[in-house]
Protein backbone atom coordinates (compact mmCIF):
# COMPACT_ATOMS: atom_id res chain seq x y z
CA UNK A 1 0.00 0.00 0.00
CA UNK A 2 1.30 3.51 -0.78
CA UNK A 3 1.68 6.21 1.44
CA UNK A 4 -0.09 8.64 -0.71
CA UNK A 5 -3.12 5.92 -0.45
CA UNK A 6 -3.28 5.72 3.34
CA UNK A 7 -3.27 9.23 3.24
CA UNK A 8 -6.02 9.41 1.23
CA UNK A 9 -8.02 6.66 3.22
CA UNK A 10 -7.22 8.90 6.37
CA UNK A 11 -8.51 12.21 4.94
CA UNK A 12 -11.86 10.14 4.18
CA UNK A 13 -12.18 8.69 7.41
CA UNK A 14 -11.39 12.39 8.94
CA UNK A 15 -13.64 14.10 7.06
CA UNK A 16 -16.87 11.94 7.62
CA UNK A 17 -19.23 13.21 10.07
CA UNK A 18 -19.36 10.62 12.90
CA UNK A 19 -23.01 12.40 13.81
CA UNK A 20 -25.47 13.36 10.86
CA UNK A 21 -28.50 15.06 11.51
CA UNK A 22 -31.56 15.17 8.85
CA UNK A 23 -34.89 16.87 9.33
CA UNK A 24 -35.28 15.82 12.72
CA UNK A 25 -38.08 17.36 14.48
CA UNK A 26 -39.96 16.80 17.14
CA UNK A 27 -43.19 17.97 17.93
CA UNK A 28 -45.46 18.01 21.66
CA UNK A 29 -49.07 18.71 20.56
CA UNK A 30 -49.12 22.07 19.26
CA UNK A 31 -45.79 23.52 19.66
CA UNK A 32 -42.47 22.43 17.81
CA UNK A 33 -39.40 22.31 19.93
CA UNK A 34 -37.52 20.64 17.13
CA UNK A 35 -38.08 22.14 13.52
CA UNK A 36 -36.61 20.17 10.73
CA UNK A 37 -33.20 20.65 11.87
CA UNK A 38 -29.91 19.16 10.12
CA UNK A 39 -26.46 19.14 10.99
CA UNK A 40 -23.14 17.15 10.77
CA UNK A 41 -20.77 16.62 14.05
CA UNK A 42 -16.89 15.74 12.77
CA UNK A 43 -15.44 13.58 14.70
CA UNK A 44 -13.46 14.81 17.69
CA UNK A 45 -14.75 18.10 17.52
CA UNK A 46 -16.54 20.07 20.48
CA UNK A 47 -19.98 20.79 19.21
CA UNK A 48 -21.79 23.57 20.76
CA UNK A 49 -25.76 24.20 20.67
CA UNK A 50 -26.01 27.60 22.01
CA UNK A 51 -29.75 29.09 22.66
CA UNK A 52 -32.13 30.49 25.32
CA UNK A 53 -33.94 27.66 27.15
CA UNK A 54 -36.36 26.53 25.08
CA UNK A 55 -34.65 26.54 22.02
CA UNK A 56 -35.15 22.97 21.61
CA UNK A 57 -31.10 21.66 22.79
CA UNK A 58 -32.08 19.09 24.89
CA UNK A 59 -35.12 17.78 22.76
CA UNK A 60 -32.09 17.41 20.12
CA UNK A 61 -29.93 15.89 22.51
CA UNK A 62 -32.73 13.32 23.88
CA UNK A 63 -33.67 12.29 20.29
CA UNK A 64 -29.80 12.16 19.28
CA UNK A 65 -29.64 9.82 22.95
CA UNK A 66 -32.46 7.72 22.00
CA UNK A 67 -34.42 8.88 24.78
CA UNK A 68 -37.58 10.29 22.61
CA UNK A 69 -38.61 9.09 19.22
CA UNK A 70 -38.29 12.00 16.68
CA UNK A 71 -41.86 12.83 15.06
CA UNK A 72 -39.87 13.11 11.75
CA UNK A 73 -36.70 12.88 10.60
CA UNK A 74 -34.12 11.37 11.56
CA UNK A 75 -30.28 11.01 12.53
CA UNK A 76 -26.44 8.71 12.32
CA UNK A 77 -24.47 8.32 15.17
CA UNK A 78 -21.81 6.50 14.23
CA UNK A 79 -23.80 5.26 11.40
CA UNK A 80 -26.54 3.85 12.79
CA UNK A 81 -30.05 5.62 13.20
CA UNK A 82 -31.48 6.74 16.24
CA UNK A 83 -35.06 5.64 15.36
CA UNK A 84 -33.86 1.59 13.61
CA UNK A 85 -30.96 0.98 15.77
CA UNK A 86 -31.04 2.52 18.80
CA UNK A 87 -29.28 -0.07 20.55
CA UNK A 88 -26.76 0.16 18.79
CA UNK A 89 -26.81 3.75 18.74
CA UNK A 90 -26.33 3.71 22.65
CA UNK A 91 -23.25 1.53 23.07
CA UNK A 92 -21.90 4.75 21.44
CA UNK A 93 -22.41 7.38 23.42
CA UNK A 94 -22.15 8.56 26.85
CA UNK A 95 -24.66 11.58 28.58
CA UNK A 96 -24.26 13.97 31.50
CA UNK A 97 -27.60 15.23 32.23
CA UNK A 98 -28.49 18.62 32.92
CA UNK A 99 -30.64 17.50 36.02
CA UNK A 100 -28.91 15.53 39.02
CA UNK A 101 -28.61 11.80 38.07
CA UNK A 102 -26.89 10.11 40.39
CA UNK A 103 -28.42 8.04 43.14
CA UNK A 104 -27.49 10.33 46.56
CA UNK A 105 -27.53 7.28 48.93
CA UNK A 106 -25.02 6.13 46.98
CA UNK A 107 -21.12 6.76 47.62
CA UNK A 108 -19.40 8.70 44.23
CA UNK A 109 -17.49 5.48 43.73
CA UNK A 110 -20.93 3.16 43.93
CA UNK A 111 -22.62 5.23 41.55
CA UNK A 112 -19.59 4.83 38.98
CA UNK A 113 -19.48 1.08 39.49
CA UNK A 114 -23.37 1.00 38.46
CA UNK A 115 -22.25 2.67 35.54
CA UNK A 116 -19.60 0.44 34.70
CA UNK A 117 -21.68 -2.43 35.08
CA UNK A 118 -24.36 -0.98 32.65
CA UNK A 119 -22.63 0.46 30.44
CA UNK A 120 -20.59 -2.24 29.34
CA UNK A 121 -17.54 -1.77 31.21
CA UNK A 122 -15.05 -4.84 30.65
CA UNK A 123 -14.68 -7.13 34.41
CA UNK A 124 -10.74 -6.60 34.70
CA UNK A 125 -11.00 -2.66 33.80
CA UNK A 126 -13.83 -1.43 35.79
CA UNK A 127 -11.43 -0.67 39.04
CA UNK A 128 -8.70 0.97 36.46
CA UNK A 129 -11.51 2.79 34.88
CA UNK A 130 -12.95 4.07 37.85
CA UNK A 131 -9.67 5.37 39.51
CA UNK A 132 -9.04 7.40 36.49
CA UNK A 133 -12.14 8.67 36.03
CA UNK A 134 -12.06 9.70 39.72
CA UNK A 135 -8.21 11.17 39.34
CA UNK A 136 -9.55 13.10 36.42
CA UNK A 137 -11.95 15.27 38.31
CA UNK A 138 -10.29 15.14 41.79
CA UNK A 139 -12.16 13.23 44.03
CA UNK A 140 -10.30 9.99 44.57
CA UNK A 141 -10.73 11.30 48.04
CA UNK A 142 -14.01 11.98 48.48
CA UNK A 143 -14.93 8.49 46.56
CA UNK A 144 -16.50 6.97 49.68
CA UNK A 145 -18.33 9.96 50.86
CA UNK A 146 -22.19 9.40 50.10
CA UNK A 147 -23.30 11.72 47.12
CA UNK A 148 -26.24 13.29 49.40
CA UNK A 149 -22.99 15.06 50.87
CA UNK A 150 -21.67 16.11 47.77
CA UNK A 151 -21.67 20.31 46.56
CA UNK A 152 -23.71 20.72 43.17
CA UNK A 153 -19.56 20.90 41.39
CA UNK A 154 -18.58 17.80 43.17
CA UNK A 155 -21.65 15.96 41.55
CA UNK A 156 -21.69 17.85 38.07
CA UNK A 157 -17.83 16.53 38.25
CA UNK A 158 -18.45 13.22 38.94
CA UNK A 159 -21.20 12.55 36.94
CA UNK A 160 -19.41 14.19 33.92
CA UNK A 161 -16.58 11.43 34.69
CA UNK A 162 -19.56 8.52 35.10
CA UNK A 163 -20.48 9.95 31.70
CA UNK A 164 -17.29 9.26 30.00
CA UNK A 165 -16.30 6.03 32.24
CA UNK A 166 -17.14 3.37 29.40
CA UNK A 167 -15.11 5.82 26.61
CA UNK A 168 -17.66 6.49 24.43
CA UNK A 169 -16.82 7.97 21.16
CA UNK A 170 -19.60 10.71 21.94
CA UNK A 171 -20.45 12.29 24.69
CA UNK A 172 -23.16 14.54 25.24
CA UNK A 173 -23.15 17.16 27.65
CA UNK A 174 -26.33 19.35 28.75
CA UNK A 175 -25.96 22.70 30.31
CA UNK A 176 -22.98 21.15 31.75
CA UNK A 177 -22.31 24.11 34.21
CA UNK A 178 -26.09 25.29 34.57
CA UNK A 179 -26.96 26.51 38.31
CA UNK A 180 -22.78 26.41 39.00
CA UNK A 181 -21.18 29.42 41.00
CA UNK A 182 -18.81 30.96 38.07
CA UNK A 183 -15.17 29.80 39.84
CA UNK A 184 -16.50 25.85 39.59
CA UNK A 185 -17.88 26.78 36.39
CA UNK A 186 -14.14 27.74 34.84
CA UNK A 187 -12.75 24.81 36.65
CA UNK A 188 -15.15 22.24 35.04
CA UNK A 189 -14.77 23.74 31.58
CA UNK A 190 -10.67 22.73 32.63
CA UNK A 191 -11.87 19.18 33.11
CA UNK A 192 -14.40 19.20 29.76
CA UNK A 193 -11.25 20.22 27.42
CA UNK A 194 -8.84 17.68 29.70
CA UNK A 195 -10.96 15.19 28.41
CA UNK A 196 -11.47 16.31 25.03
CA UNK A 197 -7.33 16.65 24.21
CA UNK A 198 -6.68 13.24 25.97
CA UNK A 199 -8.95 11.37 24.66
CA UNK A 200 -10.13 12.59 21.38
CA UNK A 201 -13.13 12.30 22.34
CA UNK A 202 -16.69 14.24 20.40
CA UNK A 203 -18.48 16.04 22.18
CA UNK A 204 -22.00 17.92 21.76
CA UNK A 205 -22.73 20.08 24.41
CA UNK A 206 -25.89 22.36 25.43
CA UNK A 207 -25.69 25.96 26.81
CA UNK A 208 -27.30 29.35 27.29
CA UNK A 209 -23.44 30.60 28.51
CA UNK A 210 -21.88 32.46 26.22
CA UNK A 211 -18.36 32.27 27.23
CA UNK A 212 -18.63 28.39 27.76
CA UNK A 213 -19.67 28.17 24.41
CA UNK A 214 -16.31 30.66 23.10
CA UNK A 215 -14.33 28.59 25.60
CA UNK A 216 -15.50 25.21 24.82
CA UNK A 217 -16.27 24.42 21.47
CA UNK A 218 -14.56 24.17 17.88
CA UNK A 219 -17.84 24.91 16.63
CA UNK A 220 -21.04 26.67 17.39
CA UNK A 221 -24.26 26.33 16.37
CA UNK A 222 -27.09 29.12 17.39
CA UNK A 223 -29.88 27.61 17.80
CA UNK A 224 -33.59 29.49 18.50
CA UNK A 225 -37.37 28.19 18.38
CA UNK A 226 -36.10 24.66 17.08
CA UNK A 227 -34.12 26.01 14.30
CA UNK A 228 -30.55 26.37 13.48
CA UNK A 229 -30.10 30.52 12.63
CA UNK A 230 -26.23 30.40 11.84
CA UNK A 231 -23.15 27.96 12.75
CA UNK A 232 -19.68 28.77 12.52
CA UNK A 233 -16.62 29.14 14.92
CA UNK A 234 -16.39 31.08 17.77
CA UNK A 235 -13.73 33.10 16.01
CA UNK A 236 -15.66 33.08 12.63
CA UNK A 237 -18.64 34.64 14.53
CA UNK A 238 -16.65 37.36 16.38
CA UNK A 239 -14.85 37.96 13.15
CA UNK A 240 -18.18 38.49 11.31
CA UNK A 241 -19.00 41.30 13.73
CA UNK A 242 -15.99 43.09 11.71
CA UNK A 243 -14.30 44.43 14.35
CA UNK A 244 -14.08 45.36 18.17
CA UNK A 245 -16.47 47.24 20.50
CA UNK A 246 -15.79 50.74 21.76
CA UNK A 247 -18.72 51.94 24.09
CA UNK A 248 -18.63 55.20 25.72
CA UNK A 249 -20.70 57.08 27.77
CA UNK A 250 -20.38 60.96 26.35
CA UNK A 251 -22.79 63.71 26.14
CA UNK A 252 -21.68 65.72 23.03
CA UNK A 253 -19.86 63.50 20.40
CA UNK A 254 -18.77 65.12 17.01
CA UNK A 255 -21.37 62.38 14.89
CA UNK A 256 -20.17 63.64 11.50
CA UNK A 257 -16.80 63.86 12.35
CA UNK A 258 -17.07 59.97 13.61
CA UNK A 259 -18.96 58.58 10.19
CA UNK A 260 -15.98 59.87 8.35
CA UNK A 261 -13.66 57.68 10.11
CA UNK A 262 -12.94 54.61 7.62
CA UNK A 263 -11.85 52.44 10.46
CA UNK A 264 -15.81 52.81 11.90
CA UNK A 265 -17.61 50.10 10.88
CA UNK A 266 -21.07 50.86 12.69
CA UNK A 267 -22.39 53.93 15.26
CA UNK A 268 -24.83 53.86 17.27
CA UNK A 269 -25.76 56.61 19.77
CA UNK A 270 -28.50 56.23 22.45
CA UNK A 271 -29.22 57.75 25.32
CA UNK A 272 -26.07 59.43 25.73
CA UNK A 273 -24.60 56.20 25.20
CA UNK A 274 -22.12 55.72 22.07
CA UNK A 275 -21.86 52.26 20.41
CA UNK A 276 -18.87 52.35 17.80
CA UNK A 277 -17.67 48.55 15.61
CA UNK A 278 -14.19 49.78 14.82
CA UNK A 279 -11.53 47.54 12.89
CA UNK A 280 -8.22 47.14 15.54
CA UNK A 281 -9.62 49.72 18.36
CA UNK A 282 -6.77 50.05 20.52
CA UNK A 283 -4.46 51.59 17.36
CA UNK A 284 -7.43 53.93 16.58
CA UNK A 285 -8.93 54.78 20.23
CA UNK A 286 -7.10 58.09 20.96
CA UNK A 287 -8.11 59.25 18.00
CA UNK A 288 -11.92 58.28 18.12
CA UNK A 289 -11.84 60.01 21.73
CA UNK A 290 -10.91 63.06 20.11
CA UNK A 291 -13.76 63.43 18.10
CA UNK A 292 -16.06 61.89 21.18
CA UNK A 293 -15.11 64.96 23.59
CA UNK A 294 -15.54 64.93 26.83
CA UNK A 295 -16.15 61.29 27.92
CA UNK A 296 -17.36 59.66 31.16
CA UNK A 297 -16.81 56.20 30.55
CA UNK A 298 -15.14 54.16 27.97
CA UNK A 299 -14.92 50.51 27.13
CA UNK A 300 -13.48 48.55 25.03
CA UNK A 301 -13.42 44.85 24.05
CA UNK A 302 -13.30 42.40 21.67
CA UNK A 303 -16.57 40.96 20.21
CA UNK A 304 -17.91 38.21 22.04
CA UNK A 305 -20.57 35.68 21.52
CA UNK A 306 -23.03 37.56 23.47
CA UNK A 307 -22.86 40.51 20.53
CA UNK A 308 -23.29 37.80 18.48
CA UNK A 309 -26.12 36.50 19.37
CA UNK A 310 -27.78 39.78 20.07
CA UNK A 311 -26.92 40.77 16.21
CA UNK A 312 -28.44 37.55 15.21
CA UNK A 313 -31.60 37.17 17.55
CA UNK A 314 -32.08 40.92 18.13
CA UNK A 315 -32.48 40.42 21.54
CA UNK A 316 -30.62 39.08 24.72
CA UNK A 317 -30.43 35.64 25.62
CA UNK A 318 -33.04 34.72 27.76
CA UNK A 319 -31.72 33.90 31.29
CA UNK A 320 -34.96 32.06 33.14
CA UNK A 321 -35.73 29.18 34.75
CA UNK A 322 -32.41 28.31 36.22
CA UNK A 323 -31.61 24.69 37.33
CA UNK A 324 -35.41 24.10 36.23
CA UNK A 325 -36.19 20.72 34.49
CA UNK A 326 -35.23 20.04 31.15
CA UNK A 327 -37.31 22.40 28.50
CA UNK A 328 -38.92 19.46 26.84
CA UNK A 329 -39.37 17.51 29.92
CA UNK A 330 -41.65 20.52 31.33
CA UNK A 331 -43.04 20.35 28.04
CA UNK A 332 -43.95 17.37 27.10
CA UNK A 333 -45.59 17.28 31.59
CA UNK A 334 -47.74 20.24 30.50
CA UNK A 335 -48.81 18.97 26.76
CA UNK A 336 -49.89 15.70 28.45
CA UNK A 337 -51.49 16.96 31.74
CA UNK A 338 -54.13 19.54 28.99
CA UNK A 339 -55.08 16.31 27.33
CA UNK B 1 -28.51 -12.90 20.38
CA UNK B 2 -24.90 -13.51 20.45
CA UNK B 3 -23.24 -14.45 23.87
CA UNK B 4 -21.35 -11.56 24.79
CA UNK B 5 -24.69 -9.61 24.50
CA UNK B 6 -26.58 -12.07 27.17
CA UNK B 7 -23.69 -11.60 29.57
CA UNK B 8 -23.78 -7.95 29.36
CA UNK B 9 -27.38 -8.15 30.17
CA UNK B 10 -26.73 -10.35 33.27
CA UNK B 11 -24.57 -7.83 34.07
CA UNK B 12 -26.96 -4.26 33.96
CA UNK B 13 -29.58 -6.63 35.18
CA UNK B 14 -27.54 -7.39 38.44
CA UNK B 15 -26.30 -3.91 38.46
CA UNK B 16 -29.94 -2.66 38.63
CA UNK B 17 -30.67 -5.15 41.33
CA UNK B 18 -27.25 -4.41 43.14
CA UNK B 19 -28.61 -0.95 43.37
CA UNK B 20 -31.84 -1.10 44.97
CA UNK B 21 -30.19 -3.69 47.28
CA UNK B 22 -27.83 -0.77 48.40
CA UNK B 23 -30.34 1.76 48.69
CA UNK B 24 -32.31 -0.74 50.45
CA UNK B 25 -29.71 -1.46 53.14
CA UNK B 26 -29.13 2.43 53.26
CA UNK B 27 -32.72 2.97 54.44
CA UNK B 28 -33.33 1.08 57.61
CA UNK B 29 -36.56 2.79 58.14
CA UNK B 30 -38.30 1.30 55.25
CA UNK B 31 -37.29 -1.87 56.99
CA UNK B 32 -38.13 -1.23 60.45
CA UNK B 33 -41.63 -0.12 58.96
CA UNK B 34 -42.62 -3.09 56.93
CA UNK B 35 -42.13 -5.31 59.45
CA UNK B 36 -44.03 -2.90 62.21
CA UNK B 37 -47.20 -2.63 60.28
CA UNK B 38 -48.05 -6.42 59.97
CA UNK B 39 -47.00 -7.21 63.21
CA UNK B 40 -49.46 -4.86 64.56
CA UNK B 41 -52.35 -6.30 62.79
CA UNK B 42 -51.25 -9.60 63.86
CA UNK B 43 -51.18 -8.35 67.90
CA UNK B 44 -54.12 -5.91 67.65
CA UNK B 45 -56.02 -7.21 64.94
CA UNK B 46 -55.49 -10.50 65.24
CA UNK B 47 -56.39 -10.47 69.31
CA UNK B 48 -59.35 -8.28 68.95
CA UNK B 49 -60.74 -9.64 66.37
CA UNK B 50 -59.42 -13.42 67.82
CA UNK B 51 -61.63 -12.73 70.95
CA UNK B 52 -65.08 -12.92 69.79
CA UNK B 53 -64.30 -15.47 66.93
CA UNK B 54 -65.64 -19.22 68.34
CA UNK B 55 -62.55 -20.91 68.84
CA UNK B 56 -62.74 -23.74 66.11
CA UNK B 57 -65.30 -21.31 63.48
CA UNK B 58 -62.19 -20.80 61.49
CA UNK B 59 -61.74 -24.00 60.57
CA UNK B 60 -60.05 -25.31 63.45
CA UNK B 61 -57.25 -23.24 63.76
CA UNK B 62 -56.90 -20.35 66.24
CA UNK B 63 -57.92 -16.49 64.32
CA UNK B 64 -54.07 -15.27 64.83
CA UNK B 65 -52.82 -18.81 62.98
CA UNK B 66 -55.40 -18.61 60.61
CA UNK B 67 -54.44 -14.68 59.95
CA UNK B 68 -50.85 -15.22 59.18
CA UNK B 69 -50.70 -16.61 56.18
CA UNK B 70 -53.13 -13.63 55.32
CA UNK B 71 -50.79 -11.27 57.01
CA UNK B 72 -47.94 -12.14 54.53
CA UNK B 73 -49.49 -11.24 51.71
CA UNK B 74 -50.61 -8.16 52.99
CA UNK B 75 -47.34 -7.24 53.25
CA UNK B 76 -46.31 -8.26 49.96
CA UNK B 77 -49.04 -6.73 48.31
CA UNK B 78 -49.10 -3.41 50.40
CA UNK B 79 -44.92 -3.32 49.89
CA UNK B 80 -44.44 -4.75 46.94
CA UNK B 81 -46.69 -2.62 45.00
CA UNK B 82 -45.66 0.72 46.93
CA UNK B 83 -42.28 0.14 45.31
CA UNK B 84 -43.44 0.89 41.60
CA UNK B 85 -43.32 4.67 43.77
CA UNK B 86 -39.27 4.88 43.20
CA UNK B 87 -39.72 3.87 39.94
CA UNK B 88 -41.56 8.14 40.15
CA UNK B 89 -38.95 9.04 42.59
CA UNK B 90 -36.14 8.23 39.69
CA UNK B 91 -37.96 10.18 37.17
CA UNK B 92 -37.82 13.00 39.24
CA UNK B 93 -34.19 13.22 38.72
CA UNK B 94 -32.59 11.74 36.08
CA UNK B 95 -31.16 8.70 37.39
CA UNK B 96 -33.84 7.19 35.46
CA UNK B 97 -32.39 8.53 31.89
CA UNK B 98 -28.91 7.39 33.06
CA UNK B 99 -30.39 3.59 32.83
CA UNK B 100 -32.40 4.05 29.67
CA UNK B 101 -29.63 5.24 28.10
CA UNK B 102 -27.33 1.96 28.95
CA UNK B 103 -26.76 -0.19 26.26
CA UNK B 104 -29.18 -2.36 27.62
CA UNK B 105 -32.72 -4.44 26.69
CA UNK B 106 -35.44 -2.44 28.02
CA UNK B 107 -36.91 -6.05 29.40
CA UNK B 108 -33.67 -6.64 31.29
CA UNK B 109 -34.03 -2.71 33.13
CA UNK B 110 -37.43 -3.49 34.27
CA UNK B 111 -36.99 -7.22 35.24
CA UNK B 112 -33.50 -5.96 37.49
CA UNK B 113 -35.91 -3.06 38.72
CA UNK B 114 -38.92 -5.69 39.61
CA UNK B 115 -36.16 -8.17 41.41
CA UNK B 116 -34.79 -5.38 43.34
CA UNK B 117 -38.49 -4.84 45.00
CA UNK B 118 -38.85 -8.73 45.25
CA UNK B 119 -35.23 -8.90 47.01
CA UNK B 120 -36.50 -6.16 49.45
CA UNK B 121 -39.97 -7.65 50.42
CA UNK B 122 -38.25 -11.63 50.73
CA UNK B 123 -36.05 -10.31 53.20
CA UNK B 124 -38.85 -8.81 55.05
CA UNK B 125 -41.44 -11.88 54.75
CA UNK B 126 -38.28 -14.30 56.08
CA UNK B 127 -37.87 -11.86 59.21
CA UNK B 128 -42.06 -12.01 59.67
CA UNK B 129 -42.23 -16.17 59.58
CA UNK B 130 -39.09 -16.11 61.75
CA UNK B 131 -40.87 -14.25 64.31
CA UNK B 132 -44.21 -16.14 63.63
CA UNK B 133 -42.08 -19.70 64.77
CA UNK B 134 -41.24 -17.62 67.69
CA UNK B 135 -44.40 -15.74 68.73
CA UNK B 136 -47.52 -16.94 67.37
CA UNK B 137 -46.89 -20.62 67.59
CA UNK B 138 -46.39 -20.58 63.31
CA UNK B 139 -44.98 -24.71 62.65
CA UNK B 140 -42.54 -24.88 59.89
CA UNK B 141 -41.17 -27.64 58.18
CA UNK B 142 -38.61 -27.63 56.02
CA UNK B 143 -40.72 -28.54 53.19
CA UNK B 144 -43.19 -25.89 53.71
CA UNK B 145 -40.76 -23.71 54.56
CA UNK B 146 -39.81 -23.82 50.78
CA UNK B 147 -43.04 -24.18 49.55
CA UNK B 148 -43.96 -20.79 51.26
CA UNK B 149 -41.04 -18.83 49.45
CA UNK B 150 -42.02 -20.53 46.32
CA UNK B 151 -45.45 -18.69 46.47
CA UNK B 152 -44.07 -15.93 47.91
CA UNK B 153 -41.50 -15.00 45.52
CA UNK B 154 -43.96 -15.67 42.83
CA UNK B 155 -46.01 -12.91 44.49
CA UNK B 156 -43.24 -10.53 44.92
CA UNK B 157 -42.35 -10.48 41.48
CA UNK B 158 -46.19 -10.32 40.53
CA UNK B 159 -47.13 -7.54 42.37
CA UNK B 160 -43.63 -5.59 42.26
CA UNK B 161 -44.39 -5.38 38.64
CA UNK B 162 -47.76 -4.00 38.99
CA UNK B 163 -46.82 -1.57 40.92
CA UNK B 164 -43.68 -0.82 38.67
CA UNK B 165 -46.43 -0.73 35.87
CA UNK B 166 -48.48 1.83 37.47
CA UNK B 167 -45.04 3.80 38.61
CA UNK B 168 -44.22 3.60 34.56
CA UNK B 169 -47.64 5.20 33.97
CA UNK B 170 -47.79 7.99 36.04
CA UNK B 171 -46.53 11.40 36.75
CA UNK B 172 -46.64 12.27 40.13
CA UNK B 173 -46.45 10.31 43.82
CA UNK B 174 -49.89 11.54 44.23
CA UNK B 175 -51.65 10.07 41.28
CA UNK B 176 -49.38 7.12 41.93
CA UNK B 177 -50.77 6.79 45.63
CA UNK B 178 -54.32 7.16 44.14
CA UNK B 179 -54.78 4.65 41.76
CA UNK B 180 -52.20 2.20 44.18
CA UNK B 181 -55.54 2.56 46.42
CA UNK B 182 -58.32 1.72 44.07
CA UNK B 183 -56.30 -1.79 43.34
CA UNK B 184 -54.84 -2.77 46.56
CA UNK B 185 -57.69 -2.57 48.86
CA UNK B 186 -60.17 -4.90 46.66
CA UNK B 187 -57.23 -7.35 46.03
CA UNK B 188 -56.60 -7.44 49.63
CA UNK B 189 -60.08 -7.01 51.34
CA UNK B 190 -61.54 -9.87 48.60
CA UNK B 191 -58.72 -12.60 48.68
CA UNK B 192 -59.88 -13.74 52.15
CA UNK B 193 -56.36 -12.43 53.85
CA UNK B 194 -58.61 -11.61 56.88
CA UNK B 195 -61.22 -14.08 56.86
CA UNK B 196 -62.14 -17.38 55.67
CA UNK B 197 -64.14 -17.52 52.16
CA UNK B 198 -66.41 -20.77 52.33
CA UNK B 199 -69.41 -19.15 54.34
CA UNK B 200 -69.65 -15.79 52.00
CA UNK B 201 -72.48 -14.91 50.03
CA UNK B 202 -72.19 -16.20 46.63
CA UNK B 203 -71.82 -12.52 45.36
CA UNK B 204 -69.00 -12.24 47.00
CA UNK B 205 -67.58 -15.38 46.50
CA UNK B 206 -67.50 -14.94 42.81
CA UNK B 207 -65.29 -11.74 43.25
CA UNK B 208 -63.23 -13.50 45.65
CA UNK B 209 -62.88 -16.61 43.08
CA UNK B 210 -61.84 -14.03 40.12
CA UNK B 211 -58.93 -12.54 42.24
CA UNK B 212 -55.44 -13.98 41.97
CA UNK B 213 -54.93 -13.15 45.26
CA UNK B 214 -57.02 -15.29 46.90
CA UNK B 215 -55.16 -18.32 45.34
CA UNK B 216 -51.72 -17.03 46.75
CA UNK B 217 -53.73 -16.47 50.31
CA UNK B 218 -55.22 -20.03 49.89
CA UNK B 219 -51.94 -21.37 48.73
CA UNK B 220 -49.80 -19.94 51.90
CA UNK B 221 -52.39 -21.12 54.35
CA UNK B 222 -52.55 -24.49 53.13
CA UNK B 223 -49.30 -25.04 53.61
CA UNK B 224 -48.44 -23.05 56.65
CA UNK B 225 -51.45 -24.32 58.44
CA UNK B 226 -52.99 -26.97 56.20
CA UNK B 227 -56.76 -25.19 55.40
CA UNK B 228 -57.59 -24.91 51.64
CA UNK B 229 -60.51 -23.47 49.47
CA UNK B 230 -59.28 -24.60 46.13
CA UNK B 231 -56.09 -27.08 46.41
CA UNK B 232 -52.88 -26.39 46.14
CA UNK B 233 -52.09 -27.04 42.88
CA UNK B 234 -54.65 -24.29 41.40
CA UNK B 235 -53.34 -22.30 43.61
CA UNK B 236 -49.79 -22.60 41.94
CA UNK B 237 -51.00 -22.83 38.75
CA UNK B 238 -53.21 -19.53 39.23
CA UNK B 239 -50.39 -17.48 41.12
CA UNK B 240 -47.62 -18.58 37.91
CA UNK B 241 -50.09 -17.19 35.73
CA UNK B 242 -50.78 -14.00 37.29
CA UNK B 243 -47.05 -13.36 37.92
CA UNK B 244 -46.01 -13.49 34.27
CA UNK B 245 -49.22 -11.57 33.38
CA UNK B 246 -47.92 -9.05 35.30
CA UNK B 247 -44.71 -9.34 34.38
CA UNK B 248 -45.84 -9.27 31.04
CA UNK B 249 -47.90 -6.16 31.81
CA UNK B 250 -44.87 -4.55 33.43
CA UNK B 251 -42.48 -4.40 30.85
CA UNK B 252 -44.58 -3.67 28.56
CA UNK B 253 -45.67 -0.36 30.14
CA UNK B 254 -42.14 0.42 31.50
CA UNK B 255 -40.93 0.24 27.02
CA UNK B 256 -43.53 2.87 26.99
CA UNK B 257 -42.13 4.76 29.74
CA UNK B 258 -42.94 8.67 28.92
CA UNK B 259 -39.94 11.07 30.84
Amino acid sequence: MSLFHDESTQNISKNMPLIEIKNLTKKFENFVAVDNLSLDVNKGEILGLLGPNGAGKTTTLSMLATLLPPTSGDALVEGFSVTKDPTQVRRSIGFVFQDPSSDDLLTGRENLYLHALMYGVKNSEINKKIDEGLKLVDLTDKQNIRMRKYSGGMRRRLELARGFLHSPKILFLDEPTLGLDPQTRENLWKYIKKLSVENKITIILTTHYMEEADMLCDRVAIIDHGKIIALNTPSGFKKGLGGDLITVKTKNPALPDLKKMGFIKNIQYENNLLSLTVDNASKHLQEILKKVGEAENVELHPPTLHDVFIKLTGRQIREESEGGEGDWLTKSINSRRSK
Amino acid sequence: MSKLNIISELRGLYAIWYREILVFTREPSRLVGAIVQPLLWLVIFGTGLGSIIEPGAVSGANYQQFLFPGILAMTILFGSLFFGLYIILDKRIDFLKEVLVAPLNKSTMFFGKALGGSTDGLLQIIILMILGAIFFGIHFTLLSIILTLIIVILLLIAVTSLGLAIGSMMESPEGFGLISSFVIFPLFFLSGALFPVTKLPIWLKIVVTINPISYSVDALRSIIIGITSYGLFLDFVVTIVFALIMVTIGTWAFKRIKL
